[in-house]
């Protein structure tokens, strides 16, 4: 090999190293004039955040809402009485709709008709996020969140034909209009002609607390039948509670790959 | 033949025509007329220097905005080595805590409609303060 393209190889690849060592350790975003955006140093951090319901806790607490009222209060989730126009991140839905492959015409009285509380199931094969075309709606790498962008959603709505969970809500009119409850001034509203959905409380992993639904579910109702944690950390209270007893996902013949666990 | 005093006059109305933006302005007293966004009393720095904020803050908030949802960097820091948590409420309205006394006076000037309010809180409009 002459000196020519050894030293030409030597340099390309050199270069190939360092694009992606810097790709790899970048940290920081460059903004404004010479200022940088870093990650707060509260930040909770997992390699997939999964979240673990657990059924039958939650159904001996029938009727209560303690998990969806601290969601919907604290990130201005409007609510609007017509099912056409509502808007929801976290609910109850019958067993057989929730888990319609479970459900048969036996199913056990105490699952059948009975509530399941369901939210966006943060999908490791997130159908919403490949029809979305303007990528309002992706996967986090690091953490597996599946986040929106408001500011980009055009309000197109392929990601609520995509989502099979009905995750998602469309907001047809102004969302203040239906906050009479207040509004929280610590996270924004949305507006008319975007699509919403939960976020797994990613504002709130930022700062170091647990979701909202997750805390109101422990403190407010003294249920602790939600969980949440990194699936990937085997220490973790989910991935042990995983191992140890019998869990299902919704609908997981269509290959989404749901981050919710449901014990029955 | 020639009409000359209708043309005189037709030529007068037509500069009074052209000219009436000038005049009117003038009788109206608004031909110097400058916005006065009202800074918050006790604060020494922006997050940036003034001329940076007074050109390009639109650039360092959409830069903030990108940070903070698609890179979840959610803390600012500024060139002169501070830390700012980069929060359009939270940060710029914790000292600008009048938007109408403050944005609104440029961006109603200027024309500048931005969107920002249609889901970023107002925290002076809640309190009652502002428009
Ligand atoms: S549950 Fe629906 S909205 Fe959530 S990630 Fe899966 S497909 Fe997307
Ligand atoms: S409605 Fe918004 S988030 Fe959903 S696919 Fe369209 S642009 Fe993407």
């Amino acid at each position: 090999m002459d000196e020519s393209k050894r030293g030409f190889l030597k340099i390309a690849g050199c270069s190939v190293l360092g694009v992606l060592g810097a790709a790899g350790m970048r940290t920081a975003t460059d903004v404004g004039p010479g200022g940088k955006a870093v990650e707060s140093s509260t930040t909770l951090n997992g390699k997939k955040w999964g979240m673990v319901v657990d059924s039958q806790r939650c159904l001996e607490k029938e009727g209560c809402t303690a998990c969806i009222e601290a969601c919907h209060r604290i990130h201005n989730v409007p609510s609007i009485a017509d099912p056409k126009e509502e808007v929801k991140w976290v609910w109850k839905e019958p067993f057989e709709h929730s888990f319609p492959t479970q459900a048969h015409q036996y199913t056990k009285a105490s699952l059948n008709e009975k509530p399941v509380l369901v939210f966006c199931n943060h999908c490791e094969n997130p159908p919403c996020v490949r029809v979305c075309p303007t990528q309002a709606t992706w996967k986090r790498e690091e953490d597996g969140i599946v986040m929106m962008d408001q500011h980009r959603c055009i309000g197109c709505r392929y990601c609520m034909v995509a989502c099979p969970y009905g995750s998602r809500s469309f907001n047809w009119q102004d969302p203040r209009n239906a906050l009479q409850g207040g509004i929280n001034p610590e996270y924004p509203t949305r507006t008319k002609g975007v699509v919403e959905k939960c976020n797994f409380c990613a504002e709130r992993l930022a700062k170091g607390q647990e979701p909202a639904c997750v805390e109101a579910c422990r403190k407010s109702a003294g249920a602790g039948a939600l969980l949440f944690g990194d699936l990937e950390d085997p220490e973790s209270e989910v991935s042990k509670l995983l191992s140890e007893r019998y869990s299902i996902q919704r609908k997981p013949g269509l290959g989404t790959k749901p981050q919710v666990y449901y014990l029955v | 033949m020639y009409d000359g005093r209708k043309i005189l006059l037709g030529l007068v109305i037509f500069l009074i025509a052209v000219t009436f933006p000038f005049w009117f302005s003038w009788v109206n007293d608004k031909s110097g007329f400058v916005p006065e966004p009202k800074l918050p009393e006790g604060e020494e720095n922006c997050v940036e220097s003034a001329e940076y904020m007074k050109a390009l803050h639109m650039d360092l908030l959409n830069q903030w905005r990108n940070a903070v949802v698609r890179d979840g960097r959610r803390v600012y820091v500024s060139s002169s080595g501070n830390r700012y948590e980069i929060s359009l409420t939270g940060t710029c309205l914790g000292c600008h805590s009048n938007k109408a006394e403050f944005c609104d006076q440029c961006h109603d000037y200027v024309g500048a409609n931005p969107f920002c309010w249609d889901c970023h809180i107002d925290t002076s409009a809640s309190r009652g303060e502002g428009k």
